[in-house]
């Protein structure tokens, strides 16, 4: 098998394909997406224009099969942050483009404004079609185009949030039922989409079939000692049959479950809407109901559960704890059953959920609809489709929101709103919003690993000790796992289990005849770091970027009453492994 | 002295008639640890991973004082 870059230019309609670039050799996901975007993108252009590229890239791990191993990562300059972005779903496409021996799909340019097509791609051919789906939402342009490209084909869509171009627009992928349900959420992706007038991209798999491995048998020993280290793991049991939504009821207790707009740690309703609630009502009502579902081939943690109506029928998938716990309460809301269908509109609209639920909560906050309001919520996510101002305000996220309604207290990060944790409870993750090039992001550096979960250790969470040391190196661990496509829930047993990271090294030195160690992943890490801030600080951000907002250091949190007293200085020091 | 025990996930499942509303009131003697108090309710110490005393980290040699509030949770992640 031949690995090969596709390049489709919007403007030309031209479609190429080429060989692997020499500078991109060896890289996948983020790694890949992100040195991509590095070199091409000018850091200062306008990201819904024609400088921006949005790119997909399957892991270094897929095309095999390594479990937990087939996410997409798109990259681009958000929309959202102005800084550089990278993003991860789960779903068949990441698979698909990694057997069809894709490393990189770029698009460049941008269509005549106005104009909507959408790619039709297979191993060998691209080519761009008039589209057909156009002003439709993602369920029913994936309904729509699976009549004509049938069911072996993976989708890769926008909803209506992405052709109007607002910044917290998602691109969604189709899961193994091919429903688009697996988002690249965060940062406004969908908008750079739209903004090439790409509504969709057809990914046929036909004749992909995983890669070659330089060395065949080691790869099988290597993917198994992975496989039994996550299947031995006691974290996966739980993920399962409560999802990540098994988070709720945790950090409610150790007071770091932001509420009301992040004034309060604590949410009387949180047992409403935790990971116990999705299992009980997903079994007691059983039909097309689901505990334990994968989202793609060869996941074996199946954390996305399908959470049934009261007659049975499928309502949505089970939201993820961030989703629940924006929606819920972050905006006073305990009704399960409307969260559910909060997700499922998002997904359909093509909304990153926690950049929309955030904002809802400000808008709250704000005046603008009433706290706890769960109609108000359904209302002004149909307004988003629709395109109303103030569904057009929500769309565009937490930052735009908090802005338009004059919110003092507008929890965002280089723009992006902060996830599901507080800060001044949870510090190490404090440390990773702060720092992380891609805005505040939970994923960038998981604190609450050792924070809450005592995994991989335990450093206090209401201390300032040892955070700046955990969120480093999670978020450089992290950077190496983005570029292999492994979904990052493995990353729970890499970090307790001394065999795990091993046998992932095994199995990148197995498929690509390497002899990397496991010091050398810590290094891809740091380089794939440094790239992204170094794309940022050419786009104008100092580290005067890397700061919470201020509320956050003068007020405190109940119930600990702690504020996030990570000095500036000390913030400073995390990406210490750059040479200035 | 009062204390008052919350449990998480599958651990519920090891308590009859749980309810996660309002946990479980107990009045254990004085100088009690969260390790007995669990053994009391019939968990396992092993199927513990993670034990707050008032919303923080603790373990199950902790000695308990009136009023606290004890959670037990098995290993647990997310994200
Ligand atoms: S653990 Fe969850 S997010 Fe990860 S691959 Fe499986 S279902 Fe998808």
């Amino acid at each position: 098998m031949e690995f090969k870059f596709v390049r489709i230019n919007m403007a030309t309609r031209e479609c190429t394909f080429e060989p692997v670039p020499e500078e991109y050799q060896g890289l996948g996901g983020r790694g890949l997406t992100s040195t991509v975007v590095a070199r091409e993108v000018i850091p200062t252009c306008t990201a819904i224009g024609p400088h921006n590229k949005l790119v997909f890239a399957p892991g270094l791990l897929g095309a095999t099969n390594a479990p937990n191993s087939n996410r997409i990562s798109v990259g681009c300059k958000s929309p959202l942050t102005g800084g550089i972005k990278e993003s991860n779903a789960g779903g068949q496409c990441g698979g698909y483009l990694a057997r069809m021996g894709i490393m990189a799909l770029v698009v460049e340019n941008m269509a005549t404004e106005g104009e909507w097509w959408q790619l039709e791609l297979t191993k060998d051919s691209a080519k761009l079609v008039p589209c057909t789906v156009a002003n439709l939402n993602n369920f029913e342009t994936v309904e729509k185009l699976r009549k004509v490209y049938g069911d072996k084909c993976g989708y890769i869509t926008i909803g209506r949030a992405g052709e109007m171009k607002l910044t917290a627009a998602s691109i969604a992928c189709t899961d193994r039922e091919l429903r688009p349900t697996r988002h690249c959420g965060r940062g406004g992706s969908g908008a750079v989409m739209g903004s090439k007038g790409l509504k969709a991209i057809i990914v046929n798999p036909e004749g992909g079939d995983i890669a070659p491995m330089v060395d065949e048998a080691a790869f099988k020993a290597a993917s198994k000692r992975f496989a039994k280290a996550l299947n031995d793991h006691a974290i996966t049991q739980g993920l399962a049959d409560f999802g990540s939504a098994v988070l709720v009821n945790i950090l409610h207790e150790a007071g770091g479950l932001p509420t009301k707009n992040f004034t309060c740690g604590q949410f009387e309703g949180h047992e409403d809407v935790s990971g116990e609630m999705l299992n009980k009502n997903t079994r007691e009502r059983g039909g097309e109901g689901k505990v334990a579902h994968g989202c793609m081939t060869g996941c074996l943690l199946r954390c996305s559960g399908l959470y049934p109506d009261l007659q049975g029928k499928l309502k949505g998938k089970w939201p993820e704890y961030e989703t629940l716990w924006c929606f819920g309460p972050h905006s006073g809301i305990r009704d399960l059953d409307a969260i559910v269908d909060f997700d499922r509109m998002c997904d359909d609209i093509g909304l990153d959920t926690i950049d929309v639920g955030v904002a809802m909560g400000v808008a709250m906050a704000g005046g603008a609809i009433p706290y706890g309001d769960a109609e108000a919520v359904r209302r002004v996510l149909q307004e988003v489709s629709d395109g109303t101002p103030l569904g057009r305000i929500i769309g565009s996220g937490t930052a735009t929101t908090g802005r338009v309604y004059g919110v003092r207290r507008v929890p965002c990060v280089k723009g992006q709103g902060l996830p599901a944790y507080d800060p001044r409870a949870v510090k190490g993750i404090g440390v990773t919003y702060a720092t992380t090039p891609m805005g505040a992001d939970h994923t960038a550096g998981y604190s609450v690993t050792a924070n809450i979960l005592h995994n991989g250790g335990y450093v206090d969470p209401l201390k300032k000790e040892g955070q700046i040391e955990l969120s480093r190196n999670l978020q450089i661990a992290t950077a190496s796992v983005d570029s292999t496509g492994l979904c990052l829930f493995t990353a729970f047993a890499i970090l307790d289990d001394p065999d795990a990271l091993p046998a992932v090294v095994d199995m990148l030195n197995a498929k690509f005849g390497w002899k990397l160690t496991c010091d050398d992943v810590s290094t891809l890490g740091q380089r794939i770091l440094s790239t992204e801030i170094d794309f940022n600080r050419r786009a104008g951000f100092t580290e005067a970027a890397d700061r919470l907002p201020d509320y956050f250091t003068d007020e405190t949190v109940p119930p600990h009453n702690t504020n996030f007293d990570i000095t500036p200085e000390e913030l400073d020091t995390v990406h210490n492994y750059i040479k200035k | 002295m009062h204390v008052k025990v919350m449990l998480s996930t599958t651990l519920r499942d090891l308590v009859q008639g749980y309810n996660p509303h309002v946990g479980i009131d107990m009045e254990p003697e004085n100088g009690t640890t969260a390790g007995l108090l669990a053994e009391a309710i019939g968990i396992p110490p092993a199927e513990i991973k993670i034990v707050m005393i008032n919303g923080r980290s603790s373990s199950l040699a902790a000695v308990l004082n009136d009023n606290d509030r004890v959670a037990f949770f098995p290993a647990v992640g997310g994200g």
